[in-house]
């Protein structure tokens, strides 16, 4: 730990917030239909899309036709995904010839259970990669489909915190807003602008963007080296604003032609979390009460510390077995300490950690450093982020409608200690909010824990076609709790829609591609549809009058309960399965035992 | 322009009804006889087919009958471990008892009252009316509605209905627990009669209005009994909180099997726990506190608004009473005391105050209204005058009528009246007097600040005028500004006229006022109000109030009013004793409050149980995990055991708390809760940390585990 570490934190923190009402109040105009200072250039490309499409653009929609549109369009992308990666040997823009007899002997086939897993993955925005990009996929797949997801999935999730704020800020009526509207919206002017503009500064800090084919060199001990390129920038730049995270390359933001420098990578950090910091804001302005969006917004940042700070002593704290053997694992002019295993050295330990803990804060899952490697404290802060459906900042729309969703269970439980009918923003919370709340947390905890379960026990055949490695734990990259904790991250990362991986587990086989894809899915859908559902709950609601007997929801008191509430109710659900992981895993560390208790013997003794 | 004397004469001293009077003797909470029922009806209550509605205490059920099952065939094959299993079932078995018990307790109350009230309920005979003058005796369960019935003295009233003709003492005990007779007469707003009350004079006429079994004696039973009792909306979504953590736990739980396979496969060591020691952790997890009190507290409330002799039609009207924003409060017995008050003498010129107070004091001798009685007072206080006796003087008392509006004595041949101003003026003028230059000022300055003047004559010579005033009863200003720190509106509804309504309404401190009220105001300003989106709350008695009490979120009746108003409201009040409404308010509230505080402190305690439970599990497989040993329990076993023990006894330990409802004090939303999360938030994550270490320790001594 450096003072110039913590310095980075809070100056990127200072940043975040100085960025979170400009934006806010930006994309409150947007969606509230308002016109906003890129009118001129971006108002015809708006028309043009609806024309194009059909949409009336005034038209509105029940909350069960908005979940129709978004389930048809996301059947639609999944198939389109599906079918252009299957077909990329026959298209064109594919220079490395992937999925043809010409293809590299690097390639990885791209089977049917991959191109399924990888376009659920792009679909619900969560860019879980069982597949190396550059391995994979051509440059056609990785723009038209992937490129364009990363957009569209990620403007169907603003969109639908779009449509849960309108059910706490309108009344007594029954649509929600217009899906199609909404999503074209959010595309065009939020993150089409912001993409352009941060897809230039990659450049010029010197991200490629080029058709060319992969370039050959020849290295200094005169072996030759095959340097892959391609249409970087443009990916780069929505994979992190648009919180999808999946890496045009294997390695993702730890490779330098996906995060050149320094600068690249603060700026990148920064863009995972804007656009999710500042829909705290558009909420406040949406439902005139400013406040209320500040509120959630010190909830998130009250975690967010809380994260980056165990995080970030413990792997600049470093492995104490290795202080033991006499290494030096202090911080010096001339190292920098702690546990480096993992990291880019050009970024250090600071600005690795406080991209892991953002990344998982966030729906993104992009990574600068391999969470693998990370002491087991400071791999238990990205697991338990994800495994608290990443609701600090969050995925762009899916952190904010997340914690709105902790906000009702929380206001359910303490508005009864005052005496009252639970309300929330004048609406009150009853049978229909706290059951489709709780569906929404019962899902992903669901397919956490069942999917880890049973891939913990399941037996398969060596060679067999599910799982050529044979049983499913077979193919974790370490025995033992580490293991355990590989896989528990797999599933929290598929079910809660992240795509980073505690890479070691090798999850490309028909087993895993098919289990993750499922996850995925019931993190999506079995999460979006109960909070469309409250939407449309609330949306008819009157407006109850706030007075003193209301439970006020902006003060500190209120923030409190809200980060108790998402402690709690993870910390309650996984301590069982985390006791096993991580939290062992640091008590072996403390003892001097690695990381299976088979080793421990015959190495330390 | 009313006068003093119009007022009709109060049946009860409103003071007295702020003490609450009891429907039945009051039992103590944890009465023997009470617990001695509870106690049967806890094990009738294992029935999985009625538990089954209650998520929580059935998965404990399908545990510990899970655990028993294991438990047997251990014992036949004669395996180890049995003593920890028979022990860990049998707790089990006792936390699905004690949440019974805890909800039996409950139900035990109603049920005792019930039986009281059944007693009440004899088939009476009763003399029905064929045609005029033509009756006969039939059954009183063979009387329909629309029949007509003659009681007379002694007779019990053999069903609700509606007095047609002449008026009767009624001793209507059996219901209000009140042995003071009550009036009922026909027409007006005291009408109505409730079967099984008692004629004590007179004879009356009543048409019947209830069908056999649909008399309010029947439905209070019902009501008492729990028998028709519905979960409310909040209840229902308690419900699916707690059912909801309850699928997490399983999940996290069930899950828990697998990976300890894993666990104990790689690590070599240790075996993968047993059911027992399983359900233990799902028991321990799941919200079995608020799970097994929930109903307990339900009904509870109910149970506590009855003892505040007010009989609510649905537990959904009491919940909602705690929601209210808005109160309508009746000025006349709920505001001021029912009567206004003689506070000053004000002669015209040339008068002495001495003379005014003298000659309203004789007026006023023969004057049993509390008006008359306050001037007799004040001229006592003010001037020393004493209430002379009369009887030696020639004195002839004028009683007051609606039509000459005043009233007074003739004694030694003076004509001392008082009354109305334009009646007095009347009097004096026809006399040949004069009214006095300053007269209508005076006058006019009292109307200003909402008293009544009240003019005082002798003869042809006006005296001057008496200041009548409404007084707000004690302590209502601070218990407005309460109200007003809960976020609710208080609302003044008065037959007087603005300039009067304005004055009490600043000194009582009600927020709004409705001057001049008829029925129809008051359903407006209901209906406005909830338009709103904010809940009301009122009373009243009268047939002309029943719109407006049936349209009011919370409508509570008066008992003495007409069975339109009883019909109309969600609550009748057996007492009829307006203020009780706030009472009611602040029930609501308190069921709330214990609901959220009981769920609060039940997830809380989970974390403990972790700490103990957790590391116990996996201590031969990662012994490293006894660093979460926070508690230093001594065995796997006993701490397995001791989480499963403090899990049932807590559910005993709070069961005063649920019925008694947690305390329950006015104040601001924020501070309440600042107040209940440090009380329940808190105390629930650290209160079972000692218990469980204790329970440890005890086992430990008795060699348990």
């Amino acid at each position: 730990m450096t003072m110039q570490g913590f310095v980075y934190i809070a100056v990127f923190f200072l940043v975040l917030l100085a960025l979170t009402k400009p934006l806010g109040i930006f994309m409150a105009q947007v969606f509230e239909g308002r016109r906003t200072f890129l009118h001129p250039i971006l108002r015809p490309l708006e028309t043009l899309v609806y024309k194009f499409c059909g949409i009336r653009e005034t038209s509105e929609q029940r909350w069960t036709q908005y979940s129709g549109s978004m389930i048809a369009f996301s059947l639609v992308s999944f198939l389109f995904v599906y079918a252009i990666q299957r077909l990329q040997g026959l298209l064109p823009l594919n220079p490395m010839h992937f999925s043809t007899s010409q293809a590299p002997g690097y390639a990885t086939p791209l089977t049917p259970d991959l191109a399924f897993n990888t376009a659920v993955s792009f679909m619900t925005n969560t860019n879980w990669q069982a597949y190396g990009g550059e391995q994979t996929l051509s440059y056609l797949v990785q723009m038209a489909a992937l490129t364009v997801q990363n957009f569209v999935s990620a403007a169907a999730g603003i969109a639908v915190v779009i449509a849960l704020i309108r059910g706490f800020a309108r009344k007594e009526t029954n649509t929600i807003g217009n899906f199609w509207v909404d999503t074209t919206r959010a595309t065009v002017y939020v993150l089409l602008p912001l993409s352009l503009l941060l897809a230039l500064f990659l450049c010029f800090r010197g991200v490629p963007q080029t058709f060319k084919s992969y370039r050959t060199a020849t290295t200094l001990e005169g072996a030759t080296q095959n340097i892959a390129v391609g249409p970087v920038a443009g990916q780069e730049a929505i994979k992190m604003l648009g919180t999808n995270g999946g890496g045009f390359f294997n390695a993702n933001s730890a490779h330098p032609y996906e995060n050149p420098t320094p600068l690249t990578n603060f700026v990148e950090i920064l863009t995972i979390l804007a656009i999710s910091s500042a829909l705290t804001y558009t909420f406040g302005r949406m439902v005139e009460d400013t406040r209320q969006g500040w509120a959630l917004f010190a909830a998130m940042a009250v975690l967010f510390f809380a994260g980056v700070f165990i995080c970030y002593p413990s792997e600049g704290g470093g492995n104490p077995n290795l202080a033991r053997l006499g290494v030096e694992t202090k911080a010096t002019d001339t190292q920098p300490g702690g546990n480096m295993e993992g990291k880019e050295v050009r970024f250090g330990i600071a600005s690795s950690t406080l991209w892991a803990t953002a990344t998982t804060d966030a729906s993104n899952g992009s990574v600068n450093s391999m969470h693998d490697s990370y002491t087991p404290l400071g791999g238990f802060i990205p697991l338990f982020n994800l495994q608290t459906d990443e609701v600090i900042f969050g995925g762009v729309g899916a952190g904010l409608y997340g914690m709105l969703l902790y906000a009702i269970v929380g206001v359910f439980i303490a508005g009864l200690m005052v005496g009252r009918t639970p309300e929330y923003l004048g609406k009150k919370i009853e049978q229909k909010e706290v059951k489709m709340a709780m569906v929404a947390i019962i899902a992903t905890a669901f397919s956490i824990l069942v999917f880890a379960a049973i891939s913990a026990v399941i037996p398969f055949a060596k060679n067999g076609y599910w799982n050529p490695p044979g049983p499913a734990i077979a193919n974790f990259g370490n025995p033992g709790a580490h293991g355990f904790s590989e896989l528990l991250y797999t599933f929290s990362s598929a079910s809660e829609n992240n795509g980073s991986a505690f890479n070691g587990i090798n999850v490309n086989t028909p087993w895993y591609n098919l289990m993750t894809g499922l996850a995925m899915l019931i993190g999506r859908f079995g999460f979006i549809l109960p909070t469309l559902a409250i939407a449309g709950s609330l949306v008819a609601k009157k407006k109850v009058p706030t007075t003193s007997g209301t439970l006020p929801t902006h003060g500190a008191l209120f923030v409190g309960l809200l980060v108790g509430v998402v402690v709690v109710i993870g910390a309650l659900t996984f301590f069982p399965a985390l006791s096993l992981g991580p939290l062992v895993e640091h008590f072996f560390m403390r003892e001097g035992k690695l990381l299976s208790s088979l080793i421990i013997h015959a190495v330390w003794s | 322009m009313p006068t003093a004397t119009t007022t009709p004469p109060p049946q009860l001293d409103d003071l007295m009804t702020l003490v609450p009077r009891k429907m039945v003797r009051a039992r103590p909470l944890f009465d023997p006889q009470l617990m001695w029922r509870a106690t049967r009806e806890s094990f009738v209550k294992l029935n999985p087919v009625t538990l089954f509605k209650n998520p929580v205490i059935f998965v404990v059920e399908v545990g510990a009958a899970l655990v028993t099952i294991f438990l047997l065939r251990d014992f036949f094959l004669g395996r180890p471990g049995i003593g920890f299993s028979l022990q860990i079932s049998l707790w089990l078995w006792f936390t699905v008892l004690f949440a019974n018990f805890a909800e039996a307790m409950a139900e035990a109350r109603g049920k005792a009252q019930a039986e009281t009230l059944r007693k009440a309920k004899t088939d009476s005979m009763a003399r029905r009316v064929l045609s005029p003058g033509k009756t006969e005796i039939v059954p009183s369960s063979k009387l329909r509605a629309q029949d007509v019935v003659i009681c007379e003295v002694g007779d019990i009233i053999p069903g609700d209905g509606e007095v047609m003709e002449g008026i009767a003492t009624v001793d209507e005990s059996v219901i209000t627990g009140e042995s003071a007779p009550v009036i009922r007469e026909s027409g007006g707003d005291r009408s109505a009669v409730t079967g099984g009350t008692k004629v004590l004079s007179d004879q009356i006429r009543v048409r019947i209005t209830s069908n056999p079994g649909e008399t309010f004696l029947d439905r209070m039973i019902a009501l008492v009994e729990g028998a028709e009792r519905q979960k409310t909306p909040n209840e229902i979504a308690l419900n699916i909180l707690i059912a909801g953590m309850t699928l997490i736990f399983l999940l996290a739980v069930v899950t828990l099997q697998p990976f300890a396979v894993y666990a104990v496969n790689s690590a070599q060591a240790g075996t993968v726990p047993t059911v027992a020691v399983l359900v233990s952790l799902l028991v321990c997890l799941i919200p079995t506190t608020i799970g097994g009190l929930l109903s307990a507290i339900g009904i509870a409330g109910m149970d506590r608004v009855m003892q505040d002799n007010v009989l609510a039609m649905s537990g959904k009207a009491v919940e909602a009473s705690g929601d209210v924003n808005t109160l309508l409060l009746d000025k006349t017995g709920t505001i001021t005391l029912g009567n206004r008050q003689a506070v000053q003498f004000l002669p015209v010129e040339g008068v002495t105050g001495g003379e005014l107070a003298d000659a309203a004091q004789l007026a006023s001798l023969a004057d049993e209204t509390p008006e008359g009685r306050s001037i007799v007072v004040l001229a006592k206080q003010q001037y020393s005058l004493r209430g002379r006796d009369v009887s030696e003087h020639e004195a002839h008392f004028i009683p007051f009528s609606a039509y000459t509006r005043m009233s007074g004595v003739d004694i030694d041949g003076r004509m001392l009246r008082k009354g109305a101003t334009d009646a007095i003026i009347q009097f004096v003028t026809e006399k040949g007097g004069q009214v006095p230059a300053n007269f209508t000022e005076l006058s006019d300055g009292i109307s200003r600040t909402g008293g009544t003047p009240l003019a005082v004559a002798d003869g042809d010579r006006l005296l001057g005028i008496v200041h009548l005033k409404d007084i707000v009863k004690g302590g209502m200003r601070e218990r407005l500004q309460q109200l007003r720190t809960m976020g609710i509106r208080s609302v003044m509804i008065t037959g007087d006229n603005p300039l009067t309504a304005a004055a009490i309404a600043n000194e009582a401190g009600v927020d709004d006022f409705l001057a001049q009220a008829t029925p129809k105001d008051k359903m407006d300003y209901i209906k406005k109000e909830q338009a709103q989106g904010r809940l009301v709350a009122m009373t009243g008695d009268g047939t002309n109030d029943a719109p407006a009490l049936a349209q009011a979120d919370v409508g509570v009746a008066m008992n003495t009013g007409t069975m339109a108003a009883k019909e109309a409201g969600n609550m009748v009040d057996l007492d009829s004793n307006p203020t009780k409404l706030i009472e009611i308010v602040a029930i609501g509230k308190q069921l709330l409050i214990t609901r959220g505080a009981l769920t609060t402190f039940s997830i809380l305690n989970d974390v403990s149980k972790y700490f103990a439970i957790i590391p116990a599990m996996f201590a031969a497989t990662y012994p490293e995990l006894d660093k979460l040993n926070i508690m230093r329990l001594h065995s796997p076993q006993s701490a397995v055991l001791a989480a499963v023990i403090f899990n049932a006894l807590i559910i005993i330990a709070l069961v005063p708390l649920a019925l008694r409802g947690v305390h329950y004090k006015p104040q601001s939303a924020a501070a309440m809760l600042r107040r209940n999360l440090w009380i329940y938030g808190l105390g629930g994550f650290i209160a079972p940390f000692p218990c469980i270490y204790l329970i440890d320790r005890v086992l430990g001594i008795l060699h348990l585990a």
